[in-house]
């Protein structure tokens, strides 16, 4: 397996080895053994993982990079969430970052040559209420303010634009308004995990599947290695890229991080003809769905407020988003379901990321996304490698560090972030 | 989604019924005024959020809407037992100092 040579996806290399009936194509990331140490060691490889693993070795000229995987690669978050991308975020801090992420992922199937498939067909955020649209107005300006894309629209124009949506005034929570931005979408969520460990394995990074990190060999208040279930791994730098276990992998640091572990449901409908061309998001009733290119409706429900790490969620909260978007979409009453699931996410307090050094020297954490790191992946993984690769923050997460639960500089998008992703 | 015993009414009821307080026995610094920024925001926001038992309140607030506390098991959802918040006090300290 090692040693193979990732040569270039084309017209042309599909075009002859389709002549050759497919037969010859290599393994898009090498599985290597893992060597006794690293320079840089990333834990997890999900989306962020894999991302911060690729721009640590292309942008840094790492050499010395290993990403490790308890379970599959891209087998978690990555895997179960809704793929929407946007950023239309409230605050300054927040709107940046994740439009540093939007900017790369308009980039990102040419920059990876792997087709991530990143559709930019528009994300609507409904407003329901009097106060819905005056939030929608205030974040629609503050998003102008930060050269976001971004518009109001009212009940007429959103039934223009999505035919099928009830905007009749007799419904339980009236459409009034919405924010539009044409620039947010979907995007293939397994193909970028693929993409990213596959352009990280070109710049030579080694991904290690099935490895539990288990233990942290921590010396004078310095990492030194982890201890895994495949044996000793020495590290100059750790990065913890690990969603809903971080707290785990931060006990055995002992630190203590923010964070609240929930499960967030997710589910899909049977295939359809086409029949909604863009991402539609209701905080208020709570219910978010896009159409995927296989037909079916792709549907994201709330998170149970208890703590939980068991995969899987309550009954009640899909009942709960499956009312809503019959509510919006009464034609969708008698589509079936496929399939539902869970993840965990880790939710900070202030609904933002935690991107930070922390106070163990070369101990990092990117974590806190929460219900919604899908659309920051590129992002997360570009700027959380500079701040391994520096050991200082990039300019775009120095605001997302663990010290402002210390100094009180939250940043509070709960307007913008929610649950609803 | 799972039944919950509540010690107050003594019945075991539906999980919808009850709202989630978060970690239990989080003893907020008697004199504020005196401790560090990093203390107050360690007691503020920082959180065990265990992969295992895990101490927490619960409102019973289509019921009685006392509070209480349950040991749950975070991996399974397994309930190890609720207790009134005295009650439960006991327990909790006992485990500790064992």
């Amino acid at each position: 397996m090692s040693g193979i040579v990732n040569k270039d996806y084309s017209f042309w290399s599909l075009f002859t080895k389709g002549l050759r009936h497919h037969e010859g194509w290599e393994p898009a990331w090498r599985s290597p053994e893992p060597q006794k140490s690293y320079d840089f060691v990333i834990v997890g490889a999900g989306g962020h993982g894999l991302a911060t693993a690729y721009y640590l070795a292309k942008e840094h000229g790492a050499k010395s990079v290993v990403v490790l995987e308890k379970g599959y690669l891209g087998g978690g978050n990555t895997a179960r969430n809704t793929t929407i991308v946007r950023s239309n975020y409230l605050w300054d801090d927040a709107a940046l970052l994740y439009e540093h992420a939007l900017k790369l992922w308009e980039g990102l199937t040419q920059d990876l040559n792997f087709n991530v498939m990143f559709s930019q067909r528009g994300v609507f955020n409904l407003g329901h209420t009097l106060q819905d649209m005056r939030d929608i107005e205030r974040r629609v300006a503050s998003n102008n303010l930060n050269g976001i894309d971004a518009l109001v629209l009212d009940a007429r124009e959103v039934k223009e634009r999505i035919p099928l949506i009830d905007t009749s005034k007799r419904a339980r929570y009236p459409i009034l308004g919405a924010s539009l931005q044409p620039r947010g979408g979907v995007a293939r969520h397994d193909a970028v995990a693929w993409g990213f460990a596959r352009g990280a394995s070109k710049y030579g990074v080694d991904i290690i599947e099935n490895c539990e990190v288990v233990g942290m060999d921590i010396a004078d208040g310095r990492i030194k290695g982890l201890e895994t279930t495949r044996g000793y791994i020495g590290a100059s730098r750790v990065g913890c890229v690990a969603a809903g276990h971080s707290s785990v992998l931060a006990a055995m640091a002992g630190i203590r991080l923010p964070l609240e572990s929930h499960p967030l449901q997710a589910l899909v409908s049977e295939s359809m003809k086409p029949c909604l061309d863009t991402v539609v998001m209701s905080n208020a009733v709570h219910g978010y769905l896009s159409q995927s290119d296989k037909g079916e409706l792709v549907i994201g429900a709330g998170i149970d407020h208890f703590n939980s790490y068991a995969q899987r969620g309550s009954p009640h909260v899909i009942e709960h988003t499956a009312a809503a978007i019959i509510e919006m979409f009464p034609m969708f009453s008698r589509l079936r379901m496929n399939r539902q699931w869970g993840g965990i996410v880790d939710t900070a307090p202030d609904a933002c990321p935690i991107i930070s050094k922390t106070r163990v020297k070369g101990l990092y954490f990117n974590c806190g996304w929460g219900t919604g790191g899908f659309k920051a992946t590129p992002g997360s993984g570009h700027v959380f490698a500079h701040t391994l690769a520096h050991d200082e923050p990039h300019p775009l997460n120095a605001a997302f560090s663990l010290d402002r639960f210390w100094s009180g500089h939250l940043i509070d998008e709960h307007g913008a972030a929610g649950v609803a992703h | 989604m799972f039944l919950i015993h509540c010690p107050h009414c003594g019945e075991a009821r539906e999980e919808e019924e009850f709202s989630y307080g978060g970690e239990a026995f989080i003893a907020r610094p008697g004199k504020p005024a005196e401790i560090g920024d990093e203390a107050w925001g360690d007691y503020l926001f920082m959180r065990k959020n265990p992969k295992g038992w895990h101490w927490e309140m619960w409102g019973h607030a289509t019921g009685c809407r006392k509070w209480f506390v349950v040991k749950r098991h975070t991996a399974n959802h397994t309930i190890a037992g609720s207790w009134t918040l005295t009650e439960g006090r006991k327990v909790y300290d006992a485990e500790a100092t064992s």
